[in-house]
């Protein structure tokens, strides 16, 4: 029997919404939608639930502004869920939220680091306040970096000198050097050349195999959905819409037609009545969704 | 309800000592440092300057005949003293209210807050690095400034002044804490409300004037600033060679401050955290 406590990550009827009631900054009801109505907030999670099976990859697909953001923050504990659930490996990430953030890392689309610190600086800092020694760092470093096809002599530069990949493979062997059980990767190949894009994929299916590692991948590159995830979710106005394998969701609007001929972004179209290019509200989108 | 365990299999990491996980960040700032040795040179530099250009006010006096021989060096010696203790003060200021601000600047802050470090270690080393660095570069000030005037310390006390340095050290930090929320709570203007913060302890706190010279009303709040008491013990130290039991109602002071501020800050600043993560105020860009 599966309990909640081998699940590394399972969600449940969570809920986040922005804005609305009283500024007190400006001592006046919060302007929604150009007028002081005061009493809207947006909702921009709306009752998901779904759960990461165990060494498993699961993607979230959306539009910008469709609450992948926002649903990666509560998950990091950055960001306090209005309702709902979220418990990794049993730990709810609110009443418990030092003991999940030492079972989990995170990769953002932009790499986030000291720019004028180096890439072994950095990794250094990070994986000492994930408990790592200088020594430990010192040592998993060269072979994470290696492994993402990063080369060793540039590692010593500033992170501003280093390209847009460079930068976000260091991203990435930041996140793995902690051994994370649950990975959050928030859009890690965004903006990525293509041979970068290709190593940063290799690097996560490789950790998957090899690793304990479950990871939730937020992307809105179909591609990259299909290739990684095991299973991927559709989210859309903060909800989750449809979730299954490729096979099932490509199931669910075939409707007879033949499934190689049905593409990831028709499924998401079909589903979502969207499309994957256009952002979601623009109240969505400011919310940081 | 207690919750169930984590999967034999899936330990939860030993973290380090508290101390070792604060010196992480006292290591990070120590590199950001370097990197910035230009803006380190800048605040150097003006902090040199500042204390020259007050200082001379002094010999000015002495010039102009409005004080004597003996007042111009008493004068000397207070405006030395109140210009460095000043740019120790504003850099641990700095150094600390500026935790939040750091990150966002840097992009780091959702990386930083969602490390597995209490807040209050994390704080920790912010204000022992603030401390450090400041020291650093005060006795830097001080060093080059100090040959510019004739000065007579041979009487100053300087147990009694480091014993000042020390306790006065952690009710600024404690209310660098309590500035440092404000970058939480307003991202666009959080940083200049702090400023705010430093400008106002300055006015009242008798850096470069004695607190009676303040109308009533402003005097009331150089009372509740530690700043008051750590400038009054350091010049009874330094210039009338007071010791450690003589200035003991200073050092009472500052111990009741930091009773007070440390705490007290570290829960605003949680309280505030956790605000801001209700609202969504943790994000990269303000």
């Amino acid at each position: 029997m599966i309990t909640r406590n081998d699940t590394p990550l399972d969600v449940r009827h969570v809920m986040k919404s922005f804005g609305g009631g009283f500024d007190m900054r400006r001592l006046l009801p919060r302007r929604v939608n150009g007028s002081r109505d005061g009493n809207e907030p947006r909702r921009v999670v709306d009752d998901v639930s779904f759960h990461i099976r165990r060494g498993e990859i699961f993607g979230v697909i959306g539009a910008n502004g469709s609450g992948k953001s926002t649903l990666i923050r509560m998950i990091s504990t950055l960001l306090l869920p209005d309702a709902g659930d979220i418990r990794i490996f049993g730990h709810d990430v609110v009443a418990e939220s030092m003991k999940v953030r030492a079972l989990i890392n995170r990769v953002s689309a932009d790499p986030s680091f000291f720019r004028n610190m180096t890439a072994v600086e950095n990794l250094l800092f990070f994986g000492r306040v994930y408990g790592l020694t200088p020594g430990e760092v010192k040592q998993r470093t060269p072979e994470i970096l290696a492994r993402l096809g990063f080369e060793w002599d540039r590692a010593i530069e500033p992170m501003s000198h280093l390209s847009r990949g460079q930068q976000q493979k260091v991203a990435v062997a930041r996140s793995f050097l902690t051994s994370p059980v649950l990975m959050l990767l928030d859009e890690p190949t965004t903006g990525l050349d293509p041979r970068s894009k290709r190593d940063v994929q290799a690097f996560i299916r490789e950790v998957q195999r090899e690793h304990d590692a479950s990871i939730l991948l937020t992307t809105h590159d179909m591609e990259e959905a299909e290739l990684l995830c095991d299973r991927i979710s559709f989210l859309s106005g903060g909800k989750i819409v449809a979730e299954g394998t490729p096979v099932e969701l490509r199931r669910m609007v075939a409707r007879g037609r033949p499934m190689d001929d049905i593409s990831m972004e028709t499924v998401f179209m079909e589903l979502t009545g969207r499309d994957l290019a256009e952002d979601e509200a623009p109240q969505e989108a400011a919310a940081g969704a | 309800m207690t919750s169930p365990a984590t999967p034999r299999d899936i330990a939860i990491p030993p973290m380090p000592g508290r101390f070792i996980l604060a010196w992480a960040f006292v290591e990070r700032q120590t590199n950001l440092w370097k990197r910035y040795w230009a803006w380190e040179l800048v605040w150097l530099v003006y902090g040199v300057v500042n204390t020259l250009a007050i200082t001379f006010i002094a010999e000015q006096a002495g010039q102009q005949g409005i004080a004597s021989e003996e007042d111009v060096r008493y004068l000397v010696l207070f405006l030395l003293i109140g210009t460095l203790v000043w740019a120790y003060l504003s850099a641990v200021l700095d150094d600390i209210s500026l935790v939040i601000t750091w990150e966002r600047w840097e992009g780091t802050i959702e990386h930083t807050l969602m490390a597995p470090v209490q807040r209050w270690v994390h704080l920790s080393g912010m204000a022992l690095f603030g401390v450090l660095h400041a020291i650093v570069r005060t006795l830097l000030i001080f060093a080059i400034a100090a040959p510019f005037f004739t000065i007579d310390i041979g009487d100053a006390d300087w147990a009694a002044a480091a014993a000042v340095v020390l306790a006065g050290s952690f009710p600024i930090a404690g209310l660098a804490i309590l500035a440092g929320v404000l970058p939480m709570l307003y991202p666009e203007r959080g940083t200049q409300m702090s400023f705010m913060v430093q400008a106002l302890v300055l006015l009242v706190s008798g850096v470069y004037y004695e607190v009676d010279v303040l109308p009533p009303w402003l005097q009331a709040f150089s009372y509740i600033s530690p700043a008051t008491y750590i400038l009054d013990g350091i010049r009874a130290a330094i210039i009338d060679g007071e010791n450690v039991t003589e200035i003991w109602r200073e050092l009472a002071a500052l111990a009741a401050f930091g009773a007070v501020l440390i705490p007290g800050g570290m829960v605003v600043f949680a309280i505030a955290e956790r605000w801001a993560k209700k609202t969504g105020r943790l994000k990269r860009q303000g």
